[in-house]
């Protein structure tokens, strides 16, 4: 029986249609436990590989045979050698091209919206790994916000719509995922844009994020418009777009908000997030469609696979927006802090360009789900 | 340390550290130990849950300049 390989994409695709499949995975079990990929039509199996190597007879009795069965594992000869095995037992099965490293690396392009006076705004969905980026474009240019390492995704979506990019922008020095921005800044000879609290031990050039200082994409009048909204990070901004989208980065999130903790002490920020979330957001127009820079978990993706929701629907139904004591929200944020990501302090100083491992050790401290919120 | 033998998996890729050192412990006796050095990041901790899973015991294990070196007593 046949043996044929699924990429990232292909199984992202069924993630976002909720199309049913079965994953073996034959990581080890820690591994399983700590990441793996979901959705609401996935059903899981986990095996280690070595408990495998004596044949398969025995699972095939657990292995469904009225959908797809994807084999799967870190970096994918593993789940060859298993995939094998099943086929020669008379399965039919698949495997995913390049295992959890691709799935982690995978970058899905939806367009959220058109933009008021042309042009429009793009999600990208690192669907492994609960990252979003985004491209706004008009007239021949793009803005780039919190961009992921995996920087030719992005150059190359920027020469298939044959615009320039002039912008790159983070909403704040990340610690879950390493920053791409700057090498695409560098790449097109564009600007580099961080906020400056959170730039203070960087090694290169950048231009400061502050309020008052529009960034415009193209000729007409698409503004990128910083709000400074510290509480993730003391740098941590905003940005309304085109007057209709607020890019809330990792303060705000569709079902959680952001965690105070990841580059200081979750005491000393936990005030600054209270006071943007319940006082700068409540000033803005509840009519703004929040793009946040993560997702938690699947539930959070609308039907076309987008991460969006008006900033008025938040502020009804979101948890971490509805805590009316102050007391409360301290001990909510301060206490529910999850496990802190795989090596977020290495990448921190990645992204300050203080250390530059090359792309295998990159790969290795991306490693794992996103830990960058509370519920 | 007993040192019975010892299994160079360097430059191997997942999952022929953990086929390999399983293909050799298998020719050993229980309580003698098995030397295994490896390049691959993942095998450390695939080593350490299959020599769990088969019953075996993790005694030590070190990295130095890249290459990972594990010591398995066979249970």
């Amino acid at each position: 029986m046949a043996v044929t390989p699924l990429t990232a994409g292909d199984i992202a695709k069924k993630v976002i249609r909720k199309e049913p499949f079965f994953i073996l995975d034959v990581r080890n079990e820690d591994a399983f436990k700590d990441w793996k990929i979901e959705g609401e039509s996935v059903q899981h199996l986990n095996i280690p590989y070595f408990d495998l190597l004596d044949g398969v007879e025995h699972i095939l009795e657990q292995l469904p045979t009225d959908r797809p069965v994807v084999v799967v594992c870190a970096k994918e000869g593993s789940s060859i050698m298993v995939a094998d095995m099943l086929s020669e037992e008379g399965r039919d099965v698949h495997y995913l091209k390049g295992g959890m490293k691709a799935w982690s690396e995978h970058l899905e392009p939806v367009k959220v919206g058109d933009l008021k006076e042309g042009g429009a705004i793009y999600q990208f969905v690192r669907i492994g790994k609960g990252c979003l980026s985004y491209m706004i474009v008009s007239e021949g240019e793009a803005a780039i916000v919190d961009a992921t390492r995996m920087t030719d995704v992005f150059t190359s979506f920027a020469d298939e719509l044959g615009v320039k990019i002039t912008n790159v922008l983070d909403t704040h020095l990340h610690a879950d995922h390493i920053s791409g921005g700057r090498q695409i800044a560098e790449q097109a000879g564009g600007t580099y844009w961080l906020p400056p609290k959170d730039a203070a031990e960087v090694t290169f050039a950048y231009e400061p994020l502050e309020e008052g200082r529009v960034i415009t994409v193209g000729k007409s009048k698409i503004d990128i418009q910083p709000i400074y909204s510290p509480g993730h990070t003391i740098g941590s901004t905003s940005f309304i777009v085109d007057g209709a989208y607020l890019l809330s980065g990792d303060i705000l999130f569709i079902d959680s908000i952001g965690r105070p903790d990841l580059a200081g002490l979750a005491e000393d920020w936990v005030g600054d997030l209270r006071v943007t979330l319940y006082e700068r957001y409540r000033a803005l127009a509840e009519e703004l469609i929040v793009l946040p820079a993560h997702f938690m978990i699947i539930e959070e993706l609308n039907e076309d696979g987008s991460v969006s929701e008006k900033l008025g629907t938040l502020f009804a139904k979101n948890h971490g927006l509805n805590i009316a004591d102050e007391k409360e929200f301290r001990k909510l944020v301060t206490d529910n802090l999850p496990p802190q990501p795989n090596a977020y302090q290495e990448i921190r100083q990645t992204n300050m360009g203080k250390i530059t491992p090359d792309i295998d050790a990159q790969r290795e401290m991306e490693i794992g789900p996103n830990r960058c919120a509370v519920r | 340390m007993n040192i019975a033998k010892v299994l160079d998996a360097k430059g191997l890729a997942c999952p022929m550290p953990v086929v390999r050192a399983r293909k050799t412990i298998k020719e050993m006796e229980a309580g003698e130990v098995l030397e295994i050095q490896t390049t691959d990041k993942g095998s450390v901790a695939d080593l350490s849950a299959w020599a769990k899973s088969g019953g075996h015991e993790m005694i030590d294990q070190k990295e130095e300049a890249g290459v990972f070196t594990f010591w398995i007593k066979k249970g």
